[in-house]
C-alpha cells in the first residue's frame, strides 16, 4: 500500500474538496480565497464526509458550537476501516483526553495537565530546549548545508516533550515515526495507522507500569497520583493523556518551526531584520504561526445542524480550518502577507474557545528558542538551489524535506 | 486607562500575558486577570491596546 493517498484530480473546491490534493497541500491559500467568495463552507464526499469552512467568523463560531459539534474524534479523516477505537452510541471515540472529550470530561481532565504548560512551568524547559538547539546546530553549522526540517525543526520537540513525560529522549526518531504513522502517513493508509497507534499504546501502558513501581517527578507519575472524586485515574486515560501530549507535542511543533525557517529561507529582507532586530522574534513567530498555520483539527456533528444553509448531518466531519480563518481579510489587513511586526494578530492556529491548544505557551516558546538559536549561529541561509521544499498536509501542514544552503566561516 | 479580562471569555491563550506582563496575572491553569488594580501605568496605553488587538476570544476591554 502507498504512503500517499490515491486521488483523483478535484475540478469542483466547492463541493469535492480534497485536503490531499498535492497542488492544495503546496498552496492551500488561493484555494480558501477563492472559497471564501463563492462557497464559504465547502463540502466533500471524500474521506469520509466533512465540511470546510473558510472565514474567521464561521471557524470561530463553529468552534464553540459544543456539544452539537463534537471532539470525540477529532481526526480530520474518517479512517478506511476502523482501528483500535472504540464506538459508543454509534460514534467513533478516541483515547486522547481531553482532546478528545466533551464536557464535563473535558474540563476536569484538561484542568490536569494545563499546570504542566502555565508560562511560569514552560520557563523551567526553555533551559534545556535552548542546550538542545545549540547541540543540534553544533552538528552541522561547518558543513554548510542542512535539511532544516529534519536535522533541525523535527528534532527539537520530541525531545522536550520526552523531558516533560519523562520518557526516554533518545527514542525521539521512534516517537517522530510513531506520530507521523498516527497523523500523517496513517491518516490514509489504515494499516500504519494501526500499527503506530498500537506501538504508542503499548509503550505508554509499559511506562504507566513502571511508574507505579518507581515514581519519578514527572508527568506520568504525577498523573498516576491524582484521584477524581476519591478516584484514581484509570490506566486508559492516563494512557489516553500521554497519547494525547506525545502525538500534539510532536508533529505540530515540529511543522511550526520548520514553516519559520522556510520562511525566514525564502525572504532575505525579513532574515536580515530578524537578525538585527530579535526583540522582534516573538512578534514574528506569531505572524509565522497566523500566516502557516500547522494545525486543522476536526469535530464530530451529534445533532443535525443547518449552518447558513449547510445541511450538517450526525457522524459528518467539520474540519477547523484555522489555517484558513488565520488568512480570512475580513479578520485581517494585507491577510495574504506575512508581516513580521503585524501588531493586531488574534491569530487562531491554536484553535479557539474551550480546546485552545493547553501546549499553546511550549510550542511558542520551543518555536521562538529554536529561530532565535538558528539566526544567531546561522544569519544567512537560503533554500539549495535546485531542491523544493516538501509539505505535509491534512491535519498538520509543514516542511518535511528542505534543504537549506549557509556561508560556512571556514 | 483601566483594563479588564472578562473571565467567562478568557480561554487562557497568554497573549496578552507574553505581550504585557507588567498588565496581566495568569493562574496555574493560564486564566488571566488585570494586575492590580486594572489601571494602566501612565506610558503603558500602547501595551494595554496591543492586548486588546491580540486576544482571540475578545475577552480584554479598556475602559477610558
Amino acid at each position: 500500500m502507498s504512503d500517499k493517498p490515491t486521488t483523483s484530480p478535484v475540478t469542483d473546491w466547492r463541493t469535492d474538496y480534497d485536503i490531499f490534493d498535492p497542488d492544495y497541500i503546496a498552496d492551500p491559500f488561493s484555494v480558501w480565497d477563492d472559497l471564501r467568495q463563492e462557497c464559504p463552507v465547502a463540502h466533500t464526499e471524500r474521506w469520509g464526509e466533512s465540511w470546510l469552512p473558510t472565514r474567521y467568523d464561521d471557524v470561530v463560531a463553529l468552534a464553540r458550537m459544543v456539544p452539537a459539534l463534537s471532539s470525540n474524534d477529532p481526526i480530520v479523516v474518517r479512517p478506511a476501516e476502523d482501528t483500535d477505537e472504540n464506538l459508543v452510541d454509534g460514534y467513533r471515540v478516541v483515547n486522547a483526553p481531553p482532546i478528545s472529550a466533551d464536557p464535563p470530561v473535558h474540563t476536569w481532565s484538561r484542568r490536569l495537565i494545563l499546570p504542566a504548560f502555565s508560562p511560569r512551568m514552560v520557563a523551567e524547559y526553555e533551559v534545556a530546549t535552548r542546550r538542545l538547539c545549540k547541540e543540534l546546530i553544533a552538528d552541522f553549522v561547518d558543513k554548510g548545508e542542512v535539511d532544516g526540517a529534519v536535522e533541525y525543526a523535527q528534532q527539537i520537540p520530541p525531545r522536550v516533550i520526552a523531558i516533560l513525560l519523562g520518557i526516554d529522549p533518545s527514542k525521539a526518531n521512534t516517537f517522530v515515526e510513531w506520530v507521523r504513522g498516527v497523523l500523517e502517513i496513517g491518516l490514509s493508509n489504515p494499516v500504519v495507522r494501526k500499527a503506530s497507534s498500537e506501538a504508542i499504546r503499548g509503550f505508554f501502558f509499559d511506562e504507566i507500569a513502571d511508574r507505579r513501581a518507581n515514581p519519578g517527578d514527572d508527568m506520568i507519575s504525577d498523573l498516576i497520583k491524582i484521584e477524581i472524586d476519591g478516584e484514581p485515574l484509570t490506566d486508559h486515560h492516563i494512557m489516553g493523556t500521554c497519547n494525547l501530549l506525545l502525538v500534539a507535542g510532536i508533529d505540530t511543533t515540529w511543522s511550526g518551526i520548520g514553516s519559520a525557517l522556510w520562511h525566514l529561507a525564502t525572504h532575505p529582507e525579513d532574515r536580515q531584520r530578524l537578525v538585527d532586530e530579535p526583540e522582534l522574534i516573538p512578534t514574528a513567530i506569531e505572524e509565522f504561526l497566523r500566516a502557516y498555520s500547522p494545525v486543522t483539527m476536526a469535530r464530530l456533528v451529534k445533532e443535525e445542524v443547518d449552518f447558513n444553509g449547510c445541511p450538517f448531518k450526525p457522524n459528518d466531519k467539520v474540519l477547523m480550518n484555522f489555517p484558513g480563518a488565520n488568512r480570512d481579510p475580513e479578520q485581517f489587513e494585507d491577510a495574504d502577507k506575512v508581516i513580521i511586526d503585524r501588531e493586531k494578530n488574534r491569530h487562531i492556529a491554536f484553535g479557539v474557545g474551550i480546546h485552545r491548544c493547553a501546549g499553546s505557551n511550549l510550542a511558542r516558546m520551543e518555536m521562538q528558542v529554536a529561530v532565535e538559536e538558528f539566526l544567531a549561529a546561522i544569519p544567512v541561509f537560503s533554500i539549495k538551489p535546485g531542491e523544493t521544499t516538501t509539505w505535509s498536509g491534512g491535519q498538520v501542514r509543514g516542511p518535511r524535506l528542505m534543504p537549506i544552503v549557509f556561508p560556512t566561516n571556514s | 486607562m483601566r483594563i479588564s479580562v472578562d473571565s467567562d471569555k478568557c480561554e487562557g491563550h497568554n497573549r496578552c500575558y507574553s505581550l504585557a506582563p507588567a498588565l496581566f496575572e495568569v493562574d496555574d491553569y493560564g486564566y488571566a486577570t488585570a494586575a492590580g488594580d486594572g489601571v494602566v501605568p501612565e506610558g503603558m496605553e500602547d501595551k494595554a491596546q496591543l492586548a486588546v488587538d491580540n486576544c482571540p476570544e475578545f475577552a480584554i476591554t479598556i475602559e477610558e
